[in-house]
């Protein structure tokens, strides 16, 4: 029922935008937009059309830092139970990966949300339990819920939850691209509404669509900006009325902010980006693994951490690079040895390229 | 062991058909033969409704007027530019 299919109006968008004759650049930020565009050759088919889209830094595992791996490798290391989302545990860290770690007898779970990770804090109840958060404004609000409720002593949260709307700021600030319009995340708009996107629209004269996930959601979206942009229009318009609410979730973002407080956050392949990170509040310094292990965590927090030698999952998630541009791709860097964090995570630009495309290229 | 490669930012619809007497948790039926409980304090639910699911809580309830409105709205933002 929430499945969109009309092949010929499909057709039909396509064709008025090739008529145009434009040429232009559009930035996503979210996987799960990269795989719907991969996956149904979308990509091309817009490329042919004139409009080149990327994916910026719309991938939780990819953004997340060297030192936040580092961290929780090293709680993992002084015997705390790790938890965290499936594609986390394979990033290559400095020396290994969580994934590593665990062949070598390391208590490392894979969770599908973060009350699984709870669960495991009550069924082992003489270990300490950490969970990894990652995710954006999805993710983070399900993290907040929990802390709410009254959880058991030996679970903390190591919280890497990050927000989008600040690191769409810096990549314009940076102007390291030039970009024509932004298809904003779906589900992430699910919980912020379209309020957050505005400033883009109104500083930057730069069109926005917030978009759903399906082949039909994208080329919409896509010709909306386009017309945005014939009209001299800059605003954010909704494609994805089924699920985004203008005002979002509000009690999701009412409990967010009860538990988060925004900090400077570094992201993989960014300097600090301004009030980007999501950390919890004092009054939930006894759940907050940085505050209950922060002697341990010192040695980790002293350290500089490099990214992966000849990996540019950095220009990649600044949008300035495609999979096939970097040398390591299909050869050195595949799903099976990843060097770098956009090969691993299957919202990873390079995984998805790798999945759908490899044999067609390398 | 089986790991489960979860898109971060990944919501899958589903149906409720059954919720908890402390509004806590739901039962959602992804039409697939798929049952799975889900958190629901993030949303207000009733049974019937159908909801955005992601990392074991309803983030959004789904609005099915306006899904089953969409692809009109598409067709009327198409023509809309023609008659320019």
């Amino acid at each position: 029922m929430f499945s969109l299919h009309d092949r010929k109006l499909a057709q039909e968008i396509v064709f008025k935008i090739k008529k145009l004759d434009v040429k232009l650049k559009f930035m996503h930020v979210c996987g799960t937009h990269q795989d719907t565009l991969v996956r149904n050759g979308l990509d091309y088919l817009f490329r042919e059309c004139g409009v080149n889209i990327v994916q910026g830094p719309g991938c939780p595992v990819c953004v997340t830092t060297p030192m936040e791996i580092e961290e929780i490798m090293l709680l993992a290391e002084h015997g705390k139970i790790i938890a965290t989302f499936g594609d986390m545990i394979n990033v290559p860290g400095e020396k290994h990966s969580l994934r590593d770690m665990r062949e070598n007898g390391y208590a490392i779970h894979t969770v599908y949300g973060i009350e699984d990770a709870v669960f495991l804090a009550e069924k082992y109840r003489s270990r300490d339990v950490v969970f990894m958060g990652i995710g954006f404004e999805t993710t983070a609000p399900t993290t907040a819920a929990v802390l709410l409720k009254k959880l058991p002593s030996n679970f903390s949260i190591l919280s890497c939850h990050r927000v989008i709307p600040p690191a769409l700021k810096t990549i314009l600030d940076m102007g390291e691209i030039r970009i024509d319009g932004l298809i904003e995340p779906g589900h992430v708009s699910t919980i912020i509404g379209l309020k957050p996107y505005e400033f883009i629209s109104r500083e930057y004269n730069i069109p926005q669509v917030v978009a759903g996930f399906e082949p039909l959601d994208l080329i919409m979206a896509v010709w909306l900006l386009v017309r945005q942009i014939e009209n001299r229009d800059a605003l954010v318009e909704n494609e994805y009325t089924r699920a985004v609410k203008k005002d979002g979730n509000i009690r999701a973002q009412e409990i967010m902010k009860e538990v988060f407080e925004p900090v400077d956050k570094r992201w993989r392949g960014f300097p600090v980006i301004p009030k980007s990170g999501l950390e919890l509040k004092k009054e939930f310094d006894e759940y907050n693994a940085r505050k209950k292990y922060d002697e341990e965590l010192q040695e980790v927090w002293d350290k500089e951490f490099k990214e992966p030698r000849g990996c540019r999952c950095g220009e990649l998630l600044r949008g300035l690079l495609s999979p096939q541009d970097c040398p390591l791709f299909g050869r050195k860097c595949t799903p099976d040895t990843p060097v770098g964090p956009c090969m691993v995570s299957i919202e990873g630009s390079c995984n998805i390229e790798f999945r759908y495309k490899k044999k067609t290229t390398v | 062991m089986f790991d489960i490669p979860l898109p971060v930012c990944l919501a899958v619809p589903g149906k409720i058909i059954d919720i908890d007497r402390k509004k806590e948790y739901a039962v959602i039926d992804y039409g697939d033969g798929t049952k799975r409980r889900v958190n629901i304090t993030l949303v207000d639910v009733r049974v019937g409704d159908y909801v955005l699911v992601h990392a074991g809580f309803a983030i959004q309830v789904l609005n099915e007027k306006k899904a089953s409105e969409t692809l009109d709205l598409f067709r009327n933002i198409l023509s809309a530019g023609e008659e320019k």
